[in-house]
């Protein structure tokens, strides 16, 4: 298994060390709820370090990034980031993104540490004749993400700096503790927080700071459970689960990162046709009526159990609600269906689709 | 350690044990088996009357990250259930071997408990994972 440069600390911290896609990280420390919690209350600090990074620059590195993903970073200014997917040209989503614009002809791009190295040939493969100079720097970094309410105030007594006016996806390049870092207001669990881009061997001295910063707040470092209640509770899709290359934007309720205005872009041809069409099925909430988890793969009903209409894709318990939530692909003419029933180990119980997100934080006034 | 591992249970290579008194066997899962689900959030227990053969699931213990079938160490009627986990499943972490137990089932074949492991083979296989 590989290991993050913050291993030791993880070892250190109690972690409770899994093979996480060939990935030694902790899924836990103090526990999957407790860790929950401390980010919807308070905040949490996470190592994802496993996430890949690349650049993109040159001349033409603008039209490059637009031709390849399907959203418009045209509309960025500099020191902005955008979120996306990137598609082949059947619409199927090669991987998830965010796009990070430091100027017109450097950008900087974090990627799904399972497809690192997939989205990296990707991106070789579709250069054509854009003047664009490409380099997988993953194991340049590593990347510490924390978040929650007192993210922001955490984070200003370690730099003895006010990011109050750093607007969300909006990024800043700074020194941390010494070392030039990319800091974004970004991140996977639907709360406020930054993801901390960081030299590979700075992110044992950052985290440590945080976590003396942050402890006498509450701050707690967190795992891989916790990431996976956050982000399903906010309806953020995982790639892998909810969104796989036999999976199109459309369908999977990304059609926001859908610019299909751009003149041109990889999957533009197909997209349009499945718009016109109409999706056959939708990436739908469901919230079980029963204290039981549908997990990916687990086949949804009709609420008779009679027809089968999806199939689920992620699904957990939700910390915030006490019950079982789970996203699904639901055939389109049964997405309004009021009560569905999934099948879980050879047994239907009883749910409902709901809208989601399932959970939104409260915005400040 | 031996509370982890009390000497006066049998055990399966499943992390089932079970309590034998008389006619009746106690059932739950072990120290072992909590600690790898992590929290436990549901469980899922069949209704008293059942009849089980041993090795049959007779129901799922659930944490966030997993979901885990429970087998039958015995064959026999189920004759009384843990009503208590079903609102209070983290009992299952914290006390796993005393008030988490699941199931108790009348005996239909006492020579069935002649293939449960004792303590000490069980912290064994335990030690050996």
């Amino acid at each position: 298994m590989k290991k993050t440069p913050l291993y030791q600390v993880h070892v250190d911290a109690g972690g409770k060390l899994v093979d996480f896609g060939g990935w030694n990280l902790p899924v836990q420390y103090s526990g999957i709820q407790a860790e929950h919690q401390a980010v919807r209350t308070r905040a949490g600090i996470f190592d994802v370090s496993h996430m890949g990074e690349v650049t993109v620059e040159g001349p033409d590195a603008e039209a490059y990034i637009n031709q390849v993903i399907t959203n418009d970073v045209t509309r960025l200014v500099d020191g902005q980031a955008l979120y996306t997917v990137m598609c082949r040209e059947d619409g199927g989503i090669v991987d998830d993104l965010i796009v990070y614009k430091r100027d017109r002809e450097r950008f900087f791009i974090c990627v799904n540490a399972a497809n690192t190295a997939k989205d990296f040939a990707w991106f070789q493969e579709n250069r054509g004749q854009f003047r664009v100079e490409l380099k997988n720097l993953s194991d340049q970094y590593c990347q510490i993400a924390l978040q929650g309410p007192l993210a922001s105030e955490i984070l200003a007594k370690l730099c003895q700096q006010d990011f109050s006016k750093l607007g969300y996806f909006h990024f800043l390049e700074m020194p941390v503790l010494g070392k030039p870092a990319l800091v974004a207001r970004t991140g996977y669990t639907g709360e406020d927080g930054f993801e901390l881009y960081l030299p590979a061997d700075h992110g044992t001295r950052v985290w440590n700071a945080l976590m003396e910063v942050g402890k006498p707040l509450g701050l707690l470092p967190c795992g891989l459970g916790a990431r996976d209640t956050l982000r399903l509770e906010a309806s953020l899709a995982l790639y892998g689960n909810d969104i796989t290359d036999e999976t199109n934007p459309l369908e999977a309720g990304l059609g926001w990162v859908v610019k299909l205005q751009k003149p041109a872009f990889n999957g533009k041809a197909k997209l349009e046709s499945v718009k016109a069409a109409g999706v056959k099925r939708k990436l739908s909430g469901i919230r079980m009526l029963e204290r039981v988890i549908p997990r990916h793969d687990y086949e949804v009903f009709t609420a008779d159990g009679t027809k089968r209409i999806g199939k689920v894709t992620s699904g957990t318990l939700s910390p915030t609600l006490d019950f079982p939530i789970a996203m699904a692909y639901i055939d389109s003419q049964h997405t309004s269906d009021a009560r569905i029933s999934v099948k879980i180990r050879d047994k239907f119980y009883p749910g409902e689709i709901t809208k989601m997100p399932f959970y939104r934080r409260k915005k400040e006034v | 350690m031996d509370a982890k591992f009390p000497a006066d249970l049998l055990y399966t290579k499943d992390h089932e044990w079970a309590k034998v008194q008389g006619t009746t066997a106690t059932i739950g899962i072990t120290h072992h088996a909590q600690d790898a689900l992590g929290e436990i959030v549901f469980v899922d227990l069949p209704e008293v009357g059942r009849q089980l053969k041993k090795g049959d699931t007779f129901g799922a213990v659930e944490s966030i990250k997993a979901v885990s079938d429970l087998y039958s160490p015995v064959s026999g009627k189920v004759v009384q259930v843990n009503k208590d986990l079903s609102s209070e499943p983290g009992r299952i972490n914290s006390d796993p071997y005393d008030s988490a137990w699941m199931v108790k089932v009348e005996l239909a074949n006492p020579s069935d408990l002649k293939d449960l492991l004792d303590a000490k083979a069980y912290k064994g296989l335990v030690d050996s994972l």
